[in-house]
């Protein structure tokens, strides 16, 4: 593999190239103008605040309980306070953070310029979505000040039912469902804009595998998300009415609940973790230069782990006492959901091999995420399997695990994706060399974090304690100091995009090489995307883009 | 044409779009041609529909496993349903499937007034839906018939004190009508022949939730009577049984006037066999439409009635967003807004309605019908 | 008819470029539109009450297990006559028709294992009594504790 360092941009004439005096961000002014904006584009800036915003607050609850940790007892939360902040922590991350990071954040602003259109379907129905995330939001916060949340984020009965904190289960679980709303209303957009407003030449295999992958993603959206509303709706009316449809005092049925649940929060599990494949996609094919390897497999595999991903909640519950017929399908189910997986890994490592790498920031962490992904992708496996899923359930080693999916996985490469299309969404390039830096701090981080958790686990270090046995307390500490220095690679990596915004070098119309029509329209772009029909090529087709020094930027050679 | 270009701007939500104005006020900017926003807007209420399916599979969920589990407490406590309202709420909605499909037709062919009467229609059919839900529901709450930890019936059939909870029910209707006809007045004292065509519609609905509910009324009263006739003499065993502590007021002030008026259906009342920790109680039982003492409890009936209230609930407030949209689409079709390039809201409203609908298809013989 | 495709053309005109990258095209002059006809409607109408007073008739009779199949099983045909008809899938696009026949395999599988799982597990509950104690059958707690006991030594 050879790895070339190309300059990632070099000073510029402004004449050169086009540097638009005019595009969506200055095409009208004022706090209304962004407030009741339709501009998908806008929408999606907002969301992308928005959802850094709560993950810096559920960082913040992350970083307190692994202080808490740090010795073995007489942590400096009570342990009341504890449940309140692990249980916030989760809570913030799943339905406030990763759920919309990628596809309302991203997927919003670049999901209709990369299809060539002018808008999603329905913008109304867009920016509705959004504020019903605030709503969520302001909602996740009254059960947070008001009183503390303790349920744990799955709102497991009966002891969601009979907890003091009644009203935070009740603002929560509306939370939830008006958080699912929002969830659904961005997943119908999307399914719809793909399907009905592809311009002329882009068919479907003409589409960027980000857009498969969103696809993929509002599939599962649309498909589960409501099941979760029933859901949370039947709990708050159990706590509301008593109706004990999942009270056992009143001959209701828990183990129901947990299947509602998963339902949904499996799949969900996917509307995580795929858009962050797909942003891999584009990171990987991009940055080496080189058309993706087996887009077809990729793309198809894409809808294959939606729909697999339907198939296996069950594994989240082999010691609910579910009867034992189930679990064995459920865990032979399981296995499946690693296949289409497993290619997207070998696709992308087969897209490196022989590429043109360019090392730099978002190239980074699209490699921290193959690694990281594949870790967490294979620890699943046993806990997949019955009998080793018998000792590992709830214990660290399930938190390592999907600690290492989902923020090994669909944080770095929301990450990788934030860093990449930084020049296109804001006009600035960023410092590329501490961008690097902040990824490869972020990954020992990340690595010191949760790697020994894998061994706290396997060891029988039960999960959401507040207190431990004293022989955990070694590995505890080293991962109280990983989560510290995780902590500071993401501030650096949050301090490196706001001085772009600061002092950045404009950014030129394609800064990285990209063949995608994003990289076709200005940076940042116009507010209708494009002045006319962008012709429609190979998303993939790198073979006629080359860098002009001249002005900075890579050019399409005609 | 005119009402065309009469038309209000739908569209105006982008500054100096300077290069659609060839686009009419009823497209969007971002969209090519009118089917392609029509595909648009039906493809997405489609998906819209695959949610709300999957909301509710949900309640059916629940619905099956606890009927599966204990058939005897759904055979016994869907008696108390009235199967003559459950006949008579569904041919409404049917109904008032009919006129939304008509209506659709009517927009395609630009049949305003008609549109416009169609859409009332169907208003006025979710309306009486409405108006004899409540007497179901309050009649339900007056017997204790209430979900899961606040089931409180009193089997030996007796009306608890008469709480008003009809009178609570329609308080919002009665004063959403009185401003219709208010709004009517007015739309007649000033001779708007747009205001007249909204408020008459509007107002007729107001009216025929009440219409809903006399007919409600009226049939639950022929139900108590030749119920009481039936099941006078088989009360008394349960007498003394059902008295919950949260009621000791209720049942005080009730044994005074027991056995005054009909009792709900209570087909047959045996002494109380007795309760173990076993399911086999349940599976085993063979005498169906027995209430036992152990069916006539929070935990076996009040089960039931919590899915009863949900499913309908949850039922009866899509019918109330419905009727939220088609008023909306009565002030546009009052405006003349729709026609053969542009009838998507009429189209995908009505796909919405034939939902709920669709969903009350199911839940009356599951409900009412369990013998 | 005559009078609604004048117009329909005149509409078209009106219209910027009309172009058809999407969709089907259709023969008729409606454009897109496709009015339905209506004694269609009318006899949709009629055979779902018919069917609704089919399920209540069928409903007289005790038929045991068989009972529930019947009125789902009418239920079900109502249900694909307004689909079909009422919301006009029978002419629709076939993408509609997938998405919305495909979210019945999702509520199928969802219905199917969470029912199979507790159907097997079902052997394993124990049922709460909620008598109260003024009620008859009421068992005090000690004896139901008994009981459990009893059953659980019994197995």
């Amino acid at each position: 593999m050879s790895v070339v360092d190309r300059p990632i941009a070099s000073p510029v004439s402004p004449e050169a190239d086009s540097y638009p005096t005019h595009h969506f961000l200055n095409h009208s002014k004022g706090f209304l103008s962004w407030a009741l904006t339709l501009d998908h584009k806008r929408i999606g800036l907002m969301y992308l605040v928005g959802v850094m915003a709560s993950f810096a607050l559920g960082g913040l609850f992350a970083l307190m309980i692994r202080i808490h940790l740090w010795n073995f007892k007489d942590g400096w939360l009570s342990n009341q306070t504890y449940n309140q902040v692990f249980t916030l922590h989760g809570a913030i991350m799943v339905f406030l953070f990763i759920i919309p990071s990628v596809p309302a954040a991203l997927g919003n602003f670049l999901l209709p310029i990369m299809l060539g259109t002018k808008d999603v379907a329905f913008p109304r129905l867009n920016l509705s979505s959004f504020y019903l995330w605030v709503t969520g939001l302001v909602l996740f916060l009254t059960a947070l000040s008001v009183t503390g949340l303790d349920t744990g984020w799955t709102f497991y009965t009966p002891y969601s039912i009979e907890t003091s904190q009644g009203g935070a289960v009740l603002a929560a679980t509306f939370g939830v469902f008006v958080l699912g709303f929002s969830s659904i209303f961005t997943g119908l957009n999307f399914i719809v804009t793909i399907n009905t407003m592809r311009p002329p030449g882009m068919t479907w295999f003409r589409m960027p595998l980000f857009l498969w992958a969103v696809y993929a993603t509002s599939i599962i959206q649309v498909l589960a998300t409501p099941v979760l509303g029933i859901t949370v709706l039947l709990l708050s009316a159990e706590r509301l009415l008593g109706i004990g449809i999942f009270d056992p005092k009143l001959n209701g049925d828990p183990v129901t609940f947990q299947h509602f649940f998963w339902f949904y929060s499996h799949p969900a599990v996917y509307i995580m973790i795929l858009p962050a494949m797909g942003i891999i996609s584009e990171l990987m094919s991009v940055h080496c230069h080189k058309g993706i390897f087996g887009y077809r497999m990729i793309a198809y595999s894409s809808i294959a782990i939606a729909l697999f991903g339907f198939l296996v909640w069950g594994h989240h519950m082999f010691t609910s006492g579910m009867a034992d017929v189930t679990a064995v399908v459920f865990s032979a189910l399981t296995f499946t959901v690693s296949i289409p997986s497993a290619i997207k890994v070998f696709n992308w490592l087969g897209t490196m091999y022989q590429g043109t790498v360019s090392l730099n920031t978002p190239m980074l962490y699209a490699l921290a995420f193959i690694f990281l992904f594949t870790i967490g992708g294979l620890t699943g496996l046993p806990l997949g399997a019955l009998s080793t899923d018998m000792h590992f359930h709830d214990t660290y080693f399930v938190v390592a695990h999907f600690h290492y999916v989902m923020m090994g996985g669909t944080l770095v490469a929301f990450l990788g994706g934030v860093f990449h299309w930084w020049p296109k969404m804001t006009g600035r390039m960023f410092n590329d060399k501490l961008g690097m830096v902040s990824a490869i701090i972020v990954f020992i981080g990340f690595n010191m974090t949760f790697l020994p958790q894998f061994v706290l686990g396997s060891r029988g270090m039960p999960r959401r304690y507040a207190t431990y046995l004293p022989e955990f307390q070694p590995l505890h500490q080293l991962s109280t100091i990983g989560s510290l220095t995780l902590g500071a690679g993401l501030f650096l990596a949050l301090v490196v995009l706001l001085l772009s915004l600061v002092n950045g070098k404009k950014a030129p119309r394609n800064p990285w090489g990209g063949a995608t029509l994003e990289w076709m329209c200005s940076s940042p772009p116009p507010h209708d995307n494009f002045s006319s029909a962008p012709t429609v090529g190979d998303p993939y087709d790198f073979s006629d883009i080359e860098y002009d020094g001249r002005v900075g930027s890579y050019v399409k050679r005609s | 044409m005119t009402a065309i270009q009469e038309t209000h701007s739908t569209t105006d939500h982008h500054h100096g779009d300077d290069h659609h104005h060839d686009h009419p006020s009823w497209l969007a900017h971002h969209f090519d041609d009118a089917e392609q926003q029509y595909d648009s807007g039906k493809l997405g209420m489609w998906l819209f529909l695959v949610t709300e399916v999957l909301f509710f599979s949900g309640m059916f969920c629940a619905y099956a496993l606890y009927r599966n589990r204990n058939p005897e407490v759904f055979e016994f406590c869907s008696s108390f349903l009235n199967e003559k309202l459950g006949a008579i709420n569904t041919g409404v909605l049917l109904f008032s499937s009919l006129t939304m499909a008509w209506a659709v037709r009517a927009a395609q062919l630009r049949q305003h007034q008609l549109l416009v009467g169609m859409l009332g229609a169907t208003l006025g059919c979710a309306a009486i839906f409405l108006g004899v839900k409540s007497v179901e529901y309050s009649h339900k709450w007056e017997l204790g018939l209430l979900p899961g930890k606040f089931y409180v019936a009193q089997l030996e059939g007796h009306h608890g004190p008469h709480k008003g909870y009809l009178e609570m029910l329609c308080a919002v209707p009665a004063l959403i009508t009185f401003l219709l006809a208010a709004y009517a007045v007015y739309a007649w004292a000033t001779k708007s022949i747009f205001h007249q065509r909204v408020a008459g519609p509007l107002l007729t609905a107001g009216i025929c939730f009440f219409g809903g509910v006399l007919l409600g009324q009226y049939l639950e009263a022929q139900e108590e009577a030749s119920k009481s006739h039936g099941g006078h003499h088989e009360h008394h065993a349960m007498a003394q049984g059902h008295v919950d502590h949260d009621s000791h007021e209720h049942a005080a002030a009730s044994d005074t006037h027991t056995h005054d008026h009909g009792a709900p259906a209570v087909p047959e009342v045996s002494p109380a066999v007795a309760m173990g920790g076993s399911p086999d109680v349940y599976v085993a039982s063979e005498e169906v439409n027995t209430p036992k003492a152990e069916v006539n409890q929070r935990s076996m009936a009040g089960l039931f009635f919590s899915i009863y209230y949900c499913m309908t609930g949850v039922h009866a407030i899509h019918i109330l967003g419905g009727m939220l949209v088609i008023s909306w689409l009565i002030i546009k079709a009052a405006r003349e807004e729709f026609h053969e390039q542009y009838f998507g809201p009429v189209d995908n409203v009505g796909l919405y309605w034939h939902l709920v609908d669709f969903i009350w298809i199911y839940l009356f013989p599951l409900l009412y019908l369990i013998t | 008819m005559a009078h609604t495709n004048a117009h329909a053309e005149n509409a078209h005109t009106d219209s910027h470029d009309v172009h058809h990258g999407h969709g089907s095209s259709h023969g008729d002059h409606h454009g897109f539109s496709h009015p339905m006809p209506i004694w269609m409607l009318l006899s949709v109408f009629f055979a779902l009450l018919f069917l609704t007073g089919l399920t209540v008739f069928q409903a007289q009779f005790d038929l045991g297990n068989a009972e529930i199949w019947m009125s789902l099983i009418i239920a079900t045909i109502k249900a694909g006559l307004v689909i079909l008809f009422f919301m006009h899938l029978l002419w629709d696009k076939p993408l509609n028709a997938i998405v919305i026949l495909g979210s019945l395999i999702f509520v199928a599988l969802f219905l199917g294992f969470t029912l199979m799982d507790a159907e097997g597990y079902r052997e394993k509950l124990i049922f709460k009594s909620t008598i109260t104690e003024s009620q008859p059958g009421y068992k005090d707690p000690a004896t139901l504790a008994a009981e459990e006991a009893a059953a659980a030594t019994g197995k």
